[in-house]
């Protein structure tokens, strides 16, 4: 199986293209059939959100695919197994999850990780756990061979080298104040933040989000990084087209993937 | 003080600091900023000026003699938060934030409220001390507690209605969080309740301990010795701490959570977190939490807009443990008696909430002796309830 790594190290340029969905939005059978469409038009590395009934660090966007989601009665343990089919049809993309510290916590941290790797997944990225509080999470992952990947942001000033120093998989660099979502214009200097990463900690890649919808965007951001995450603009494509979004979603993210190939 | 949390706020298990990264450096430097002025005598000081001549402090520890008639037990005490300004112990948390908040050089603070009387609070530090002011309430605690809505605005605040989720307190303290993140340099999170990442639980708290520091020398004063319980009502749970600080180490003393049941603990519409919920992690702590099994938080009930919360204070998570405080069930239906009960026997119309703390008392105090007394605290008064409880038993008010 591929590692996160890997992901960074896949195109020519070094760059990644990350892409994030919702499990369960709109259902299970479509997040499969979405994983796979990303996957073989080339994105690098996929976060799959577990939803959660109150996921604080959203804007609107994803804030409704998690409750689209629940409303179909979907749970931790269903998305395993839809890994575990992704795995199934020999669809090998690195793949972590995006959740909440209560949605691992409740199912046993233990538990969660063995279970994450058996299905056949990476890594995790866990938004309301900071550096502070990571060792409870971050060792019984580490136990099972998974990454917990830490997020810097446009605050984080100092915290930023002791943050990278310690860093697993991929540095995911908050590009703006707020929530997730489409902004028209990043502000922050996304190249120092970078540069304090890659003082601190050389061989861990950073990755970009928050914000990015457009190729120019993406190209830009991967060109000042390793690579550009979207999530709130795939979760857009799919809130509009519902059932039939894999054909809207693979157009979008094979613009996507050039964009970045060639930053 | 044996009950100071440990590093990074642990109080036992409980606590910490899960939080998004963007807020950490925020967190670290409210933390500072307390540090240097909790024994800062100017701070205090202009903080118990307010305190005294603007919020009307200290507040009265009432003997309740009809009551205690009535029950034919311990001796009922009531301590008057209601009679603060703005009409609850909200005031006591809100001046002492605030006053950080300006020391720290914000000009803007943003709160959420239940049932409105913390929005309330908040707005009128705001209107005093000049600053600006945003509050987050959910839509269906909007619609319940429309007066206090417009006592907001009429205070110079901007209410935001917030839909998503439940619509009620726990989305409004989501939407505040993701309000702070976006605008942190010149905003202050006055988070309202003893929750939330460290350092909010020991700040409310602090601030809220004068209730106690006043009812165990009023008491003292008045029987000579101290009570046998505390009575007090717990949502997140910041009165009540208040009104067992000071007693935390006099053993002899029992202390009562009364949380909201709503329609009763073996339903699922219930808010008794210590009652029904498991250990989780949620809005920066750990701590109980009603949830199910896959920690997707619960849409939780109460009658009562300001205990209509699925959490819990992460030191009253610790006193439970310990066993130093117990906390019982009240249902709405013994709330809304109690309510109407006060209002009867003693002339005083309690808030909703308080009135699941009189409820418990009007069970407890008969089993007891007439030497022995107990504290309830009264955290607010019952204007803003009136019309709901006119519904609730079926009269429609037009105000």
């Amino acid at each position: 199986m591929s590692s996160i790594k890997d992901a960074f190290a896949h195109n020519d340029n070094g760059k990644a293209f990350i892409a994030f969905v919702t499990a369960g939005d709109p259902s299970l059978d479509v997040t499969e059939e979405l994983v796979i469409a990303m996957a073989e038009e080339g994105v690098d590395l996929i976060e799959l959100g577990i939803p959660f009934s109150d996921p604080t660090a959203e804007g609107t966007v994803i804030q409704d695919a998690n409750l689209r989601a629940l409303a179909q009665g979907v749970t931790t343990d269903d998305v395993f197994d839809m890994v575990e089919r992704v795995r199934g049809r020999g669809c090998s993309v690195p793949m972590v999850f995006m959740t909440y510290a209560n949605v691992v916590f409740s199912y046993g941290i233990e538990r969660f990780a063995k279970r994450e790797r058996q299905v056949g997944m990476q890594g995790i990225i866990l938004p309301d756990v900071p550096f502070e509080e990571k060792a409870e999470f971050a060792e019984p992952f580490a136990a099972e061979g998974l990454e917990l990947v830490s997020l810097i942001a446009p605050t984080s000033a100092e915290r930023i080298g002791a943050i990278a120093r310690e860093a697993q998989g991929f540095v995911y660099c908050v590009s703006s104040l707020g929530v997730t979502g489409v902004r028209n214009q990043i502000t922050t200097d996304i190249g120092a933040m970078v540069k304090l990463v890659r003082t601190a900690n050389p061989d861990v890649p950073v990755a970009v989000g928050f914000g990015i919808s457009t190729p120019e965007q993406a190209a830009r951001m991967a060109a000042l990084s390793d690579g550009a995450i979207v999530g709130s603009a795939i979760i857009k494509l799919i809130a509009q087209h519902g059932e039939g979004c894999v054909e809207p979603v693979r157009a979008y993210v094979r613009t996507m993937v050039e964009a970045v190939r060639t930053a | 003080m044996s009950n100071s949390p440990s590093s990074r706020g642990r109080f036992g298990i409980h606590g910490g600091q899960y939080i998004p990264e963007t807020l950490m450096n925020a967190v670290i430097e409210l933390e500072e900023a307390y540090n240097r002025y909790k024994d800062d005598s100017s701070f205090n000081a202009e903080l118990t000026d307010l305190l005294n001549n603007y919020a009307g402090r200290p507040s009265l520890l009432y003997f309740a003699a009809n009551m205690t008639a009535d029950l034919g037990g311990a001796k009922v005490y009531l301590k008057r938060e209601d009679l603060n300004h703005t009409g609850a112990h909200k005031i006591n948390n809100v001046l002492g934030q605030a006053l950080l908040a300006k020391r720290m050089g914000k000009t803007r603070l943003i709160a959420e409220t239940g049932a409105g009387q913390h929005g309330v609070a908040t707005a009128t530090a705001a209107a005093l001390m000049g600053m600006e002011c945003l509050v987050y309430m959910g839509v269906e605690d909007m619609e319940r507690q429309a007066l206090n809505v417009y006592r907001m605005r009429l205070l110079g605040a901007e209410v935001r209605g917030v839909s998503a989720g439940t619509g009620t307190l726990k989305d409004a303290v989501s939407e505040t969080f993701r309000e702070w993140t976006n605008r942190i340099d010149d905003t202050h999170y006055c988070l309202g309740s003893v929750m939330g990442p460290h350092p909010f639980p020991t700040i409310v708290r602090d601030f809220q301990a004068v209730i106690s520091r006043e009812a165990r020398a009023q008491i003292l004063e008045a029987e000579g010795r101290l009570p046998d319980a505390v009575l007090a009502c717990v949502g997140g749970g910041s009165n009540a701490i208040g009104s067992f600080y000071h007693f935390i180490g006099d053993e002899g003393v029992r202390l009562i959570g009364c949380e909201a049941a709503g329609r009763g603990i073996d339903t699922w519409e219930t808010a008794a977190t210590m009652n029904t919920g498991k250990l989780g992690i949620f809005h920066g702590m750990k701590s109980y939490f009603c949830q199910d099994e896959y920690g997707q938080i619960a849409p939780v009930y109460s009658i009562s807009a300001g205990l209509d919360y699925p959490g819990v204070g992460p030191e009253h998570a610790w006193l439970h443990d310990t066993g130093r405080a117990e906390y019982v069930p009240v249902t709405d239906e013994e709330a809304v008696s109690a309510f109407e009960y006060l209002s009867r026997t003693e002339g005083v119309i309690p808030a909703i909430e308080s009135a699941h703390a009189v409820a418990h008392a009007i069970k407890l105090a008969p089993t007891m002796r007439p030497d022995q007394s107990i504290i309830v605290t009264l955290s607010g008064r019952g204007d803003k309830d009136v019309a709901a409880i006119a519904r609730y038993r079926g009269e429609d008010l037009h105000e």
